[in-house]
């Protein structure tokens, strides 16, 4: 399940070329490559902006009959210089590095087990949790804060990245448990029986035989569960006060904008270095990620 | 799923298998203890603390008292209320429709033999990937009232006379921050509908072909019903975040102007964060609730529907 994204399977691939002879080349510009290049301009068109804005001179952001808009004319790291120096931005950066690698482990390792017990142990009941575990991943965050701030509040974690590690699993564990189930379910069962032949403990064979074997899958649900963390913006704009303890995404809107003077070059830059990262990963890992994606939902 | 479990379960190694069996149970709840502990906690608890909130008056740094239906009198008679149930409704209905219609075609587009496909699919999936508060935040400024980008270049070309006000007119807003959504949801819908597409054998395009059958009667008789059981999944999650969207109105708007795009989401956190209101916005937050089931058990029909056409047992 998990690799049918991939545009692998060869027979599939030749044979849809069998068609295209009856689509000669001008119709296939106007039907085909002239609006995947409208959605592709579209879709990438605010990254450039967003990128070439943060790399313009205060001067050219706002003049656009002298300088033309599109280009910077003489482009300059001001604004990230100010943005690493003269802000908590790089605080905001390490927090955020901080909880989502912190709540992306808490959740990972207690998704190892609940899949596997769902999946293969099959204890009595084991049906119901999954469809359980589908559930609880559809609760979304907005209405799930109010009552998370309230409780967060008498635990004493708040304003502290501990209120975002323990939150975050909400999401994350319900997610890395169903992806991984879809995992285990693809590794023959022969290999367990095997073991447990031999006289292998249930966490032996998990420990030996299904976290070996399940690597991509674990890869898969890190990454995703990573950039979930770091893109959620609810629960840390509720549970978090002080700038110190910010993640980038509120610290970005939230500490950036001052009254009416918007800084729209360390704006542009304080979310060009926040994309950073997430987008470095997803471009190591783009078939775990579409793998991931369309299986969460597929299965 | 099930129908791997009922399969296994009755394997002829059960005699080898018997210790274990009886065991089973045991080991399985101290492999689910670690989940099950922490969503108990952090997910099913503050749903009911949630509900029970919606029932009290509790204020942020005071303790709330039981007050029955009061919230829900109060926000039957709000008509703010009401307009942000309208917004969400139109935004979800709006949203989810142009979502699909362009998810679907641009998986259509991907699903050609195309050069660079790799390298096309994954960068269109990046609106998704970023965050995005930091993606509305370039938004933000490129929707800015003076020196909007699209606003400049549409007066370059002659077609408009004045710089369009994106964000400060009611209608416009609307519009603005329906398709901003659009704009991040599309890379989903597309990747996970092509992935659906890929499963479609090509020889039933060929028989079609020959048949004669038209592309737009191949689309319509061929794709669209394979592809129904995955649709109506994808369409769920998608009702789902658009229904419970929060961050993006929050960046561009902040349910202003004139509260024309408050969703319920943003005015329950208005209510109970910077308001102080806790119970009632929690009350708010509970009244999402129905709706959320409403999809849910959409998703559960289409996926009944799937398993019986791949010929599963249930």
């Amino acid at each position: 399940m998990t690799y049918s994204a991939r545009p692998a399977d060869p027979a599939l691939t030749d044979e849809s070329l069998g068609m295209s002879y009856l689509n000669r080349l001008p119709r296939r510009i106007v039907t085909i490559y002239l609006p995947l290049a409208v959605f592709v301009f579209v879709l990438l068109f605010p990254f450039y902006w967003m990128t070439i804005t943060a790399l313009k001179p205060n001067a050219e952001l706002t003049n656009f009959r002298d300088y033309s808009p599109f280009w910077p004319s003489s482009p300059t790291l001001q604004h990230i210089r100010y943005l690493l120096f003269e802000t908590s931005y790089p605080s905001w950066l390490l927090n955020t590095m901080i909880v989502a690698i912190g709540s992306t482990v808490l959740s990972l390792a207690a998704a190892v087990f609940a899949a596997y017990a769902i999946e293969r142990v099959r204890f009595p009941g084991s049906r119901w949790t999954g469809l359980a575990i589908f559930l609880a991943y559809l609760v979304p965050p907005s209405i799930l804060f109010i009552p998370l701030a309230v409780m967060i509040f008498k635990f004493g974690i708040y304003d502290t990245k501990l209120a975002l590690i323990f939150t975050y699993p909400t999401f994350l564990i319900p997610f890395c448990t169903w992806l991984l189930m879809g995992y285990f379910r693809s590794i023959p069962y022969e290999l367990e029986e095997c073991a447990l032949v031999d006289g292998a403990s249930r966490w032996q064979i998990l420990l030996r035989i299904m976290l070996p074997l399940s690597v991509p899958g674990l890869i898969s649900a890190g990454i995703f569960a990573f950039t979930l963390s770091w893109n959620e913006f609810i629960y840390a704009l509720t549970f978090i006060q002080s700038s110190e303890n910010k993640t980038v995404p509120v610290g970005v809107l939230t500490e950036l904008v001052r009254g009416d003077v918007y800084e729209w070059g360390a704006l542009m830059a304080g979310a060009l270095l926040g994309s950073l990262p997430v987008v470095l990963l997803y471009s190591f890992f783009v078939d775990y990620y579409v793998s991931s994606m369309t299986g969460a939902v597929k299965e | 799923m099930a129908g791997a479990a009922l399969t296994h379960r009755e394997t002829p190694t059960v005699a080898v298998r018997e210790p274990f069996l009886q065991r089973r149970g045991f080991v399985g709840f101290l492999f689910m203890l670690p989940a099950a502990a922490f969503l108990l906690i952090f997910l099913t608890y503050p749903l009911g603390l949630g509900v029970w909130l919606g029932f009290t008056d509790t204020r942020v740094g005071r303790a709330g008292v039981f007050i029955g239906l009061e919230n829900y009198q109060l926000l039957w008679e709000d008509s703010l209320f009401w307009l942000s149930v309208f917004n969400t409704i139109l935004y979800t209905v709006a949203a989810s429709i142009l979502k699909f219609v362009l998810g679907l075609w641009l998986a259509l587009l991907l699903n050609e033999h195309l050069p660079f496909k790799a390298i096309i699919r994954a960068v269109v999936l990046l609106p998704w990937v970023v965050p995005t508060v930091l993606s509305a935040i370039a938004f933000w400024w490129i929707y800015d009232t003076q020196f909007s980008i699209i606003s400049w270049s549409l007066m370059k070309l002659g077609l408009i006379q004045s710089p369009i006000n994106f964000l400060g007119d009611t209608t416009n807003a609307r519009i603005t921050v329906i398709l901003t959504n659009v704009w991040r949801g599309i890379p989903f819908v597309a990747i996970t509908l092509l992935a659906g597409l890929q499963t479609i054998s090509p020889s039933l395009h060929e028989a079609a072909t020959l048949d004669g059958a038209t592309s737009w009667q191949r689309f319509r008789f061929i794709t669209l019903p394979m592809l129904s059981p995955l649709i109506a999944v994808v369409m769920t999650f998608s009702v789902l975040f658009t229904f419970t969207d929060f961050q993006l109105i929050y960046v561009l708007t902040r349910g202003g102007p004139l509260n024309a795009t408050h969703l319920m989401a943003t005015l329950s956190f208005q209510r109970a964060i910077p308001g102080g209101q806790l119970g009632e916005g929690a009350a708010i937050a509970v009244a999402m609730v129905p709706f959320l089931l409403g999809a849910i058990l959409f998703s559960y029909f289409g996926l009944q529907r799937r398993r019986w056409q791949q010929g599963g047992g249930d």
